[in-house]
C-alpha cells in the first residue's frame, strides 16, 4: 500500500492490526514516515486513525504487526512477549504526543508541567531543566505564563503548554491527536501556527487533524482512512485537490479544502 | 429534677486522663496502620493480576460489611482457639480496628485514584513515565486532595470507634469512666463527661482540615 522509498525512513508500521473485542479498529495498516516529514491522518470518527497514532507510540498495544520508530523495533501478535514497562516508557520518551484535550497536569505550573518530563524521565537536574522548560515555553509564545497555573490559561494557551511539554523531551517524532478539535475556533490558529513553524523545522510529525486547510498546506503526505483500513494515501495536495477513491472524494465534499489557514490572532 | 454534681469527678481526674491518653494513642495507631492496610487494599484492588484483585476485595467485604464489634471478640477469642495465635487485648483491638478502618480506607483511596481522569496516565505515559512514576507524580497528587474530606470522616469514625475496645478490658477512655461511674454512682455526669472530652478534641481537628482544605483547593 505505501509507495514511500525506503530510504531512511523514521516511522515504519508493518501489519498492524488492533481489536477492542469483537471491534477491529485496525486492519494490516502499513506506514512510512520519512525523516523530518509530516503525514497527516484524516478520516470519519471511527475511522481508527487516532487508534493508529496511539499504536506509534505503544499507548494502544497492538495485536499484530510491527511498529519502529527511528532504531527502536517492536512486533507484536503470537509468540512475541508484551514489552516490559521499563522498556516501553523508554521508548515513549522519544515520541512526544499532544492530546485533544491537552491533558495538563492541573496540580503543576505551566513551567513544573514542562519540566515533569526532563525532571523525572531523563533525571536532569533541576536548574538544567528549568532552563530547558523556560525555552520551550519560549517557543511557543508563553514565556510569561510560566508561574501560573494550567486553569488559568485559554484552550489555546494549554495546548501550546502541551507542546511545550512533549518538546522539553527532545523527541525523535510528534504525534499530535487532534489538537485543535476541543479549542474555540479563534483559538485553533495559534496552536496550527506552532505546529507549522515545528514542521519546518524538520520535526517528524504524525498529525490526525480535521484541519484539512491545515493538512493541505503542512503535511507532505495524507492518508485518508475509514473503518481500519487505508483508503488513499499520496502527497498531500494531491489527494485533497483530486482524491481518487470515491469515498476520499465524498468525505472531502464536507471540507473547505483550501484558502488560507487561520490567522494566529483573528476570528476565523 | 436531677440534681447535676461534676464537682465529684475532680477527684478521678487522673483516671479520666490516663483513659483519653490511651484513646488517643489509639487513635494514633489504627490511623497509621489503617491508612497503611487501605494503601494496600487499594492498590490490590487496581491491580492487573485477578489473584490479587480478589484477595483484596475479600479483605476490604469481609472487614467492612461485619460490625467492628464482632471483630473485636472475634480476634481476641476466637483466634487463639482457631489459630493458635494468642494476642494481648490491645494487639487484638489495635489489629482488628487497623483492618477495619482499613477496609473503608481502600474504598476512599481507591475511589479517589479511578476519579483522576485517564487522559492524565496517558500524558504521563506518553512523556515516558513508568506506570509507577506516573502514579507518584501525576495521579496520587491530585487524588490525595479529592479523598482527604473523606479520609478526614473515616479516621472521626475511627477515633470513636475506639471506645469499643473498652468490651476486652483495654483501659481508654470509655473503660475508665465505667470505673468512675460504678465508684461514684454518677454515670449521668461521668458520660457526659466522655462525650464533651470526645467533642473537645474532634471539632478542633475538624476545622483545621476544613482550613487545609481550603488552602489545597486554591493550587487547582
Amino acid at each position: 500500500m505505501s509507495e514511500t522509498p525506503k530510504t531512511t525512513s523514521k516511522i515504519e508500521i508493518r501489519g498492524l492490526r488492533k481489536s477492542f473485542g469483537s471491534n477491529e479498529v485496525l486492519k494490516n495498516i502499513n506506514l512510512d514516515v520519512a525523516k523530518g516529514g509530516v503525514v497527516a491522518l484524516i478520516g470519519p470518527s471511527g475511522s481508527g486513525k487516532s487508534t493508529l497514532l496511539r499504536c506509534i507510540n505503544l499507548l494502544v498495544v497492538p495485536d499484530g504487526g510491527s511498529v519502529r520508530v527511528g532504531d527502536t523495533r517492536f512486533a507484536f501478535g503470537e509468540g512475541t512477549k508484551l514489552p516490559d514497562v521499563k522498556t516501553l516508557a523508554g521508548f515513549r520518551a522519544t515520541t512526544g504526543m499532544v492530546f485533544q484535550h491537552f491533558n495538563l497536569f492541573p496540580h503543576m505550573t505551566t513551567l513544573q508541567n514542562v519540566m515533569e518530563g526532563p525532571v523525572t524521565v531523563r533525571r536532569m537536574a533541576r536548574a538544567d531543566a528549568e532552563k530547558l522548560a523556560r525555552e520551550q515555553l519560549a517557543k511557543v509564545g508563553l514565556a510569561e505564563k510560566a508561574d501560573q497555573y494550567p486553569a488559568t490559561l485559554s484552550g489555546g494557551q494549554k495546548q501550546r503548554v502541551a507542546i511545550a511539554r512533549a518538546l522539553a523531551m527532545e523527541p525523535d517524532v510528534m504525534l499530535f491527536d487532534e489538537a485543535t478539535s476541543a479549542l474555540d475556533p479563534e483559538l485553533v490558529g495559534e496552536v496550527l501556527s506552532v505546529m507549522q513553524r515545528l514542521a519546518s523545522e524538520g520535526m517528524t510529525m504524525v498529525i490526525v487533524t480535521h484541519e484539512i486547510a491545515f493538512a493541505r498546506e503542512v503535511a507532505d503526505r495524507l492518508i485518508f482512512m475509514r473503518d481500519g483500513v487505508v483508503v488513499e494515501e499520496g502527497p498531500a495536495r494531491q489527494v485533497i485537490d483530486n482524491p481518487q477513491e470515491a469515498a476520499t472524494r465524498a468525505f472531502l465534499s464536507h471540507f473547505h479544502r483550501t484558502g488560507a489557514l487561520p490567522p494566529a490572532n483573528t476570528v476565523s | 429534677m436531677y440534681q447535676w454534681d461534676f464537682g465529684i469527678l475532680w477527684s478521678y481526674r487522673w483516671l479520666f486522663l490516663n483513659g483519653l491518653g490511651v484513646t488517643v494513642g489509639f487513635t494514633v495507631v489504627i490511623v497509621v496502620c489503617g491508612l497503611l492496610f487501605g494503601l494496600l487494599g487499594a492498590f490490590g484492588s487496581l491491580s492487573r493480576f485477578k489473584a490479587i484483585r480478589l484477595a483484596a476485595l475479600a479483605f476490604i467485604e469481609a472487614f467492612r460489611c461485619t460490625p467492628i464489634l464482632v471483630q473485636l471478640i472475634w480476634f481476641y477469642y476466637a483466634l487463639p482457639i482457631l489459630a493458635g495465635v494468642e494476642m494481648t487485648p490491645i494487639t487484638a483491638s489495635a489489629l482488628a480496628l487497623s483492618l477495619y478502618g482499613g477496609s473503608f480506607y481502600s474504598e476512599i483511596i481507591r475511589g479517589g485514584i479511578v476519579s483522576i481522569d485517564s487522559g492524565q496516565s496517558e500524558a504521563g505515559a506518553a512523556l515516558g513515565m513508568t506506570p509507577i512514576q506516573t502514579m507518584r507524580r501525576i495521579v496520587l497528587p491530585q487524588a490525595i486532595k479529592r479523598m482527604i474530606p473523606a479520609l478526614m470522616n473515616q479516621s472521626i469514625i475511627q477515633f470513636k470507634n475506639t471506645s469499643l475496645v473498652s468490651v476486652l478490658a483495654v483501659p481508654d477512655l470509655v473503660y475508665q469512666s465505667q470505673v468512675a461511674a460504678h465508684d461514684s454512682y454518677r454515670p449521668l455526669e461521668t458520660y457526659t463527661a466522655v462525650a464533651v472530652a470526645y467533642a473537645a478534641i474532634l471539632i478542633p481537628l475538624t476545622i483545621i482540615v476544613r482550613r487545609g482544605e481550603k488552602r489545597l483547593a486554591v493550587s487547582e
